[in-house]
């Protein structure tokens, strides 16, 4: 199926959920109302037209300076139908997300280490731990005010509300 | 009086030699019977996605060999891929083929190091040095074509580092000439070893809707049946042109994975054969004015050349705004490079999907129920690159 005709299928029947679809080099990127996620992607996995069976990886991205501030992208592939989705919500810092565990259970790490990375939390998630940093970590290193090494980034923006730790 | 029961914890790693790296497992074992296995990376973290958006487009190539330090050319070529389709870039026939050469031959190479170390790990300790003997030839192919062993680097946005040596072709055709009877050799040893079969047959079984649910990719799930690899459904850098066929499995167990990964080295031969037959004339990399460097020579005449290899050196250059993922059949599986562009000189955000990492997770799928012993085999043969699930 064609980019056009998977956008078609999710607009006929989730209209209102919407929020942007974008066409970038060939990929279709459909940004979506976060509260609709767990419905769309069970959706996306069990038409019979669009198959999303495989999961291929969850991505977090941190645009410090946009409210809402964090992009958590969803790459989906379909192995029958061989078709390529990106789905996106944008979400908020102390925000909970949704978590995509039931439909796939690869979601579990992927979600751990957006968890792990950015400080997100989602909701229902099984397992919701620390995965690649240590326990007792302070921070979350792929935030954009996490520094390489040094000191915590003071921007101007959020110097009335330092980056906040994790306790 | 009744006989009370109790569960024994059992440690394994991280410093235990067939992890293969750092990964600890925590098993939880009832006798012999494992019940519950929870593995704990990060050991290894880099923190090399962070890196990333530090690094200017070309200068991350570098790190991505760290990434995984077994396929080197895997990671490089799944890169530039994405970088290129962020900039739209054609890259020369020519470039492609060797781009097909190199990584096939980085998957016999990483092959032969999962081939060794599972084998001993179950306990063939001969096989290692076997594999290890044929992988030099492919680690001195490396060197001859960027002057490293390992990480080689040679892949660049829109092309290679270098074009080929002269003596490229006659060393090639050295290792298709050597390779064929070596495989047969591996598969002499083991194949019905009958030690080898009780050891991996119906051993840590994952059935196929279970694999795709928990994402496993590559080898791992084309071993229980699933007829799925990147190259033929979405080819990338010319593989539409080669014929090769995709092998796969019937029981998804550790035996079904060894056949698989054994058929598809003798495949990535043919696929080097035909490349290096129909080696296209041309240029090494595309000739694009501030996206890659000029020929030396025309630096060393030229005042535009100098000043474009001026400019790309020190600041680099700025794609579009937008976020691209590519993905190519890697040795382990689907590795995904998704790069998010600010339009600025540097990413935004750079994400590996690595296929240790998600193949790693479904590990208490086939682990649970099954024998500690047999842990040590299906690690094995889920291939796992430890560098590559920590990043």
């Amino acid at each position: 199926m064609d980019n056009n005709s998977i956008l078609e299928k999710i607009k006929n029947k989730f209209a209102d959920a919407i929020v942007e679809t974008v066409e970038f080099r060939g990929e279709l990127t459909v940004v979506i109302k976060k509260e609709k996620l767990v419905e769309i992607c069970k959706f996306l996995r069990d038409d019979s037209d669009l198959k999303f069976d495989h999961l291929a990886d969850v991505s977090g991205v941190d645009f410090l300076e946009r409210l809402p501030r964090f992009d958590i992208s969803y790459h989906m592939y379909s192995i029958p139908k061989n078709h390529r989705l990106r789905i996106k919500i944008k979400v908020n810092e102390n925000e909970a997300i949704p978590t995509v565990t039931p439909v796939w259970s690869t979601a579990n790490w992927h979600e751990r280490e957006i968890f792990d990375m950015f400080g997100l939390k989602f909701d229902g998630h099984p397992d919701l731990r620390r995965i690649l940093m240590a326990d007792d970590w302070v921070g979350h290193p792929l935030r954009k005010d996490y520094p390489l090494g040094y000191e915590e980034v003071q921007f101007t923006f959020n110097k009335d509300r330092p980056p906040e730790l994790i306790k | 009086m009744t006989a009370k029961t109790e569960t024994m914890t059992l440690n394994m790693g991280p410093q235990h030699p067939s992890t293969h790296g750092v990964l600890r497992v925590v098993l939880e074992l009832e006798g012999e019977t494992v019940l519950k296995a929870v593995p704990h990376i990060g050991y290894l973290h880099t923190g090399i996605e962070k890196l990333a958006e530090f690094k200017n487009y070309n200068q991350f190539i570098t790190a991505t060999d760290r990434v995984d330090y077994l396929a080197p050319m895997s990671n490089n070529l799944a890169y530039c891929l994405a970088v290129e389709k962020l900039l739209e870039l054609e890259v020369p026939l020519k470039a492609q083929y060797v781009r097909v050469i190199m990584t096939e031959l980085t998957r016999i190479a990483s092959h032969l190091v999962w081939l060794g170390t599972h084998a001993m790990d179950i306990g063939a300790m001969s096989m290692l040095l076997y594999c290890f003997r044929e992988r030099e030839m492919i680690v001195g192919m490396y060197e001859l074509v960027s002057g490293q062993r390992m990480m080689s680097t040679y892949f660049r946005i829109g092309g290679l580092y270098y074009d080929i040596p002269p003596d490229f072709e006659s060393r090639t055709r050295e290792i298709l000439k050597v390779m064929p009877k070596r495989i047969d050799d591996y598969e002499d040893l083991l194949t019905q070893n009958r030690i080898w079969v009780q050891r991996t047959k119906g051993v840590g079984v994952i059935s196929a809707a279970d694999a795709i649910d928990w994402g496993v990719t590559g080898p791992s799930l084309r071993g229980s049946g699933v007829k799925w690899d990147i190259r033929k459904s979405n080819p990338y850098s010319s593989y539409d042109k080669f014929d090769f066929e995709v092998p796969v499995g019937k029981n998804g167990d550790v035996y079904d994975r060894y056949l698989v990964r054994i058929h598809e080295m003798r495949q990535s031969l043919k696929i080097v054969e035909q490349a290096l037959n129909s080696m296209p004339k041309g240029d090494y990399i595309a000739r694009v004015p501030g996206i890659t460097l000029p020929p030396k020579e025309a630096v060393l005449n030229e005042m535009e050349s100098l000043i474009y290899q001026f400019k790309l050196v020190v600041h680099g250059f700025n794609p579009p705004v937008g976020e691209v993922y590519q993905a190519i059949e890697s040795p382990r599986g689907e590795l995904g490079y998704y790069v998010v562009s600010n339009g600025t000189d540097k990413p935004h955000r750079v994400k590996m999907r690595t296929p240790s990492f998600v193949n790693l997770s479904a590990l208490p799928k086939m682990a649970e129920g099954g024998l500690v012993a047999d842990v040590v085999a299906i690690i094995g043969s889920i291939d796992i690159v430890l560098g590559e699930i920590d990043r």
